[in-house]
C-alpha cells in the first residue's frame, strides 16, 4: 500500500502551465500534504514551444519524472508533451491538471507511472462536481 | 461572418488563441495556415485534438489558403486565422486583397532577433516584411489578448513599448 511519507519525497512528476499556474498548484499541495518535493513545477510565460520543449525535457531528464502534467488541452505546453510523448514510450501527460489530481498522483507511491496517471486523471475528473442548492 | 482575426503567433493554436480570443469572439472555426504543418498528418492531427469540439480547424499552406481565401469569408461563422510567421501573413496578403488587418500575437525570441515588446522579437528582414504589409493598405497592430491595448506598429518597431 502507499503511504506517501515525507522520505519518499522525490519529483516523479512535472506540472506546467500558464502563468504561475504550476507554481500554484503545487504550493497547494504542499500546503495540504507536505509533498510538494515530488512535483517539480515549470511556467510556460514567455517560452517558444520550443524552448518549453526543451524545458520539459530537461526537467525528466535532471528528475527521472515519467508523468507530465499540464493545464489547457490547447495549450502550448500540452502541445509541446505531446512532442514528447510521442518518442517516448511509457512517458504520460495528463491535460487538465487540477489540486485533486495532484493529491491523487502524490500520494500514489507504488504505481507504475502509467497507473499513477490515470487514477490521477480519474480522481481530478470526479472531482468536478456542480452544487446547487435542492 | 467569416475571418475576425488575422493572426501571426509562432505558438499556432495555443491557449490565448482558442480561449483568449475564440471565446470573445465566439470563434467557430480556425485557418491555420503554415506550409509544414499542412505537409504533416501527425502535425495536423496535434492540433486537431487541441481544439475544443465546437470549433473546425482547416488546415492550408499558403498557397491553399490564398485559394480558398474566399470560402473562409464567406463562411457564416465567426473564424480567426492564423499563421506561425510574418512571411507567411505577407505572402498570404499579397495574394488576398481582402485583410484589412493584422494582429501580431507572439513572435517570440530567437537568435537574430530583437525584442519590440514582450511577446514581440523580430528580424530586420521581419521588420521590413511588417513595413511592406502595412504599406499594402493593411492595419497592423501587436495585442497578445483581446485586455490589451492594440500597439501600432510604428510604435512596435520603435521599441519604447517593451
Amino acid at each position: 500500500m502507499s503511504n506517501g511519507m515525507p522520505g519518499t519525497n522525490k519529483p516523479k512528476g512535472i506540472v506546467i502551465g500558464h502563468g504561475e499556474f504550476s507554481a500554484g498548484l503545487v504550493s497547494a499541495v504542499d500546503q495540504i500534504c507536505g509533498m510538494a518535493g515530488k512535483l517539480v513545477s515549470l511556467s510556460m510565460k514567455g517560452l517558444t514551444p520550443e524552448d518549453i520543449e526543451t524545458a520539459i525535457r530537461e526537467e525528466l531528464a535532471r528528475t527521472g519524472a515519467r508523468v507530465i502534467f499540464t493545464d489547457l488541452p490547447a495549450g502550448s505546453a500540452t502541445l509541446a508533451a505531446r512532442r514528447l510523448v510521442r518518442n517516448d514510450p511509457g512517458l504520460m501527460l495528463v491535460s487538465g491538471v487540477n489540486l485533486a489530481t495532484l493529491l491523487d498522483f502524490v500520494f500514489n507511491n507504488e504505481a507504475s507511472p502509467e497507473e499513477a496517471a490515470r487514477s490521477a486523471a480519474e480522481r481530478g475528473k470526479a472531482s468536478l462536481i456542480v452544487i446547487e442548492r435542492s | 461572418m467569416g475571418i475576425n482575426l488575422y493572426r501571426i503567433d509562432d505558438r499556432l493554436i495555443h491557449g490565448q488563441v482558442v480561449v483568449g480570443w475564440g471565446q470573445p469572439l465566439n470563434a467557430r472555426f480556425l485557418v491555420l495556415v503554415d506550409d509544414l504543418v499542412a505537409s504533416s498528418d501527425w502535425e495536423k492531427e496535434l492540433y486537431r485534438m487541441a481544439v475544443p469540439p465546437e470549433m473546425e480547424i482547416f488546415f492550408a499552406d499558403v498557397a491553399s489558403a490564398t485559394r480558398d481565401h474566399a470560402k473562409y469569408a464567406a463562411d457564416p461563422r465567426p473564424g480567426i486565422l492564423i499563421t506561425g510567421d510574418v512571411d507567411s501573413m505577407l505572402r498570404l496578403a499579397k495574394g488576398v486583397k481582402a485583410i484589412g488587418s493584422v494582429n501580431i500575437g507572439g513572435v517570440h525570441y530567437r537568435a537574430g532577433r530583437d525584442e519590440k515588446l514582450r511577446y514581440v522579437f523580430l528580424t530586420p528582414a521581419e521588420e521590413l516584411q511588417l513595413r511592406a504589409l502595412e504599406g499594402s493598405g493593411v492595419e497592423v497592430t501587436a495585442q497578445d489578448v483581446p485586455s490589451a491595448r492594440a500597439v501600432p506598429l510604428a510604435e512596435v518597431l520603435d521599441g519604447e513599448s517593451k
